[in-house]
């Protein structure tokens, strides 16, 4: 079973093994919008923790997304190019961000389980 | 990602309804006002497109100008625009600019009439500014009503000739730019075919107590969806519209803005209006800068604040860009060098530090389908 975690800035992170899979949740893509263009950071890319990696554009506004953990960009989700709707359709499905290679699994400990995330949310009313 | 709320925030009379039909509601110009719908802002801009869409535009402010003894109504508003107020026949309606000493623009409006007043529709945010600003200047030769209590619906889209001539058959026969008093579901309303999305389209101005149930009873009619204010911008940014604020304020001018159309021929050379000298010297000798639409390449959207390069060096700003739905693709209009403002000029837009090549070109984005009989 992978570990979901979840940032106060409203990102997803699934970890297996070393390896994090990053998107936005279904509040946050509620909040933004149609999402029209998603920048996702090349592989390869060194991202540190709480640092802008991608921009992500609704008809409305454009948004940065922070990584939530520090380590390499390994993968970028490609076919958002094409269909960056997938991010309101499938946040935590096929609208995933990109990978990361984590450098310290302990980034891990600051972020919130489900259930936490769930009464954050609720907290924002 | 959600916007701060200042202040006691008012409500337009179709607040209730736009909870009722699920809107998220955002603090703008001072009120509560509906950004979107459940459906999104995509669909809402393809259904203004393609259908009909009903905005609630109350926060916008109505003032009624009627002559005192001896003066008109027309001839006391040219001191304050540079239209042509007074060839402006009973039923006709005008876009114009309140403008300051320096040229500069107060607020963008449009000015109809009726035979016995002028009515005006400005801006939500510059309403209070002004309607001061009418009563220091016109107090003398008019009496000056504001309307602010008023709704204000705009119907558009090509089929909202369909749907509003259900109610009232006479305004299949108006013209762009045109206004009646039509009588709706019992309210005496006046309508004007005008709007601000490039469409074919309306604008009901309701008494209060009206307003609701006229935007029910045209939300019944399976062509019309309430639209916000999220596609309200899309919209009047690919038909290549100014918003107040954005892409016209005090520092630009109507020559600048490439608004001359809107100022009356005898007018550039009578003037009469605040900073005329500034504004024929511009007519006369040409503006140092000028508003033009933009077009990046790729996917990357300039918004407002990008700078606009060439070769390195900034020429211009963006004022207004964001995703075009109906083109699919990011638009932008803002202010160049003149020199630099011709159609076809190659230019970057510096996208989050980044230069995203772009091309100077003509406005409207879409093209405009207003109803010229």
């Amino acid at each position: 079973m992978a570990d979901v975690r979840y940032s106060e800035e409203h990102e997803w992170i699934r970890v297996e093994g070393d390896t994090g899979t990053i998107g936005i949740t279904q509040y946050a893509q509620e909040q933004l919008g149609d999402v029209v263009f998603v920048e996702v950071p090349a592989a390869g890319r060194k991202v540190a923790k709480g640092e802008a990696v991608a921009v992500v554009e609704s008809v409305k506004a454009a948004s940065d997304i922070y990584a939530p953990v520090s380590g390499e960009v390994i993968e970028a989700n490609a076919a958002l190019a094409d269909t960056p709707g997938d991010v309101n359709t499938e946040p935590m499905g096929k609208g995933w961000f990109f990978k990361v290679k984590m450098s310290d699994k302990g980034d891990l400990a600051g972020l919130m389980d489900e259930a936490a995330y769930a009464a954050f949310v609720k907290s924002l009313g | 990602m959600s916007e701060p709320a200042a202040g006691p925030l008012k409500r337009t009379p179709l607040y209730d309804l736009h909870r009722e039909l699920g809107a998220r509601i955002v603090p703008f110009a001072g009120y509560e006002m509906p950004v979107q719908y459940p459906t999104g802002i995509l669909v809402e801009h393809a259904h203004t497109r393609n259908a009909c869409g009903l905005f609630d535009v109350s926060h916008m402010g109505q003032v009624r100008l009627t002559a005192k003894a001896g003066h008109t109504t027309a001839k006391a508003l040219e001191t304050l625009v540079p239209a042509d107020i007074a060839g402006l026949q009973p039923g006709q309606q005008r876009y114009t600019q309140f403008t300051n000493e320096t040229g500069g623009i107060l607020d963008d409006l449009m000015v109809t009439s009726t035979g016995d007043h002028l009515q005006l529709v400005v801006n939500a945010a510059c309403k209070d500014a002004d309607l001061a600003h009418i009563q220091a200047k016109l107090s003398d030769a008019c009496e000056i009503e504001p309307m602010f209590s008023r709704g204000l619906l705009a119907l558009q889209g090509p089929q909202a000739v369909t749907v509003l001539s259900r109610l009232a058959p006479q305004v299949a026969g108006m013209k762009f730019m045109t206004g009646a008093f039509v009588v709706i579901d019992g309210a005496r309303c006046y309508v004007t075919r005008s709007g601000y999305t490039g469409c074919d389209g309306f604008e009901i101005s309701t008494p209060a107590d009206a307003t609701d149930p006229i935007a029910r009873k045209l939300l019944s009619h399976p062509e019309v969806k309430p639209i916000g204010l999220g596609a309200r911008d899309s919209l009047r940014l690919e038909a290549g519209l100014c918003l107040y604020g954005h892409d016209i304020d005090t520092t630009t001018t109507p020559v600048e803005a490439v608004l001359l159309w809107s100022v009356g021929k005898e007018r550039r050379v009578q003037g009469g209006f605040p900073g005329a000298a500034v504004i024929q010297k511009q007519i006369a000798e040409g503006s140092p800068r000028k508003r033009v639409g933009l077009l990046p390449e790729g996917k990357a959207i300039a918004r407002e604040g990008a700078e606009i390069a060439i070769a390195g060096k900034i020429v211009g700003i963006v004022t207004s860009g964001g995703f075009a739905p109906t083109l699919g693709r990011a638009i932008a209009m803002g202010y160049v060098e003149r020199a630099q403002s011709a159609n076809g000029t190659r230019v970057e837009l510096l996208v989050r530090g980044k230069p995203v090549p772009a091309e100077i070109v003509p406005m409207p984005f879409v093209k405009h389908t207003y109803y010229r009989g």
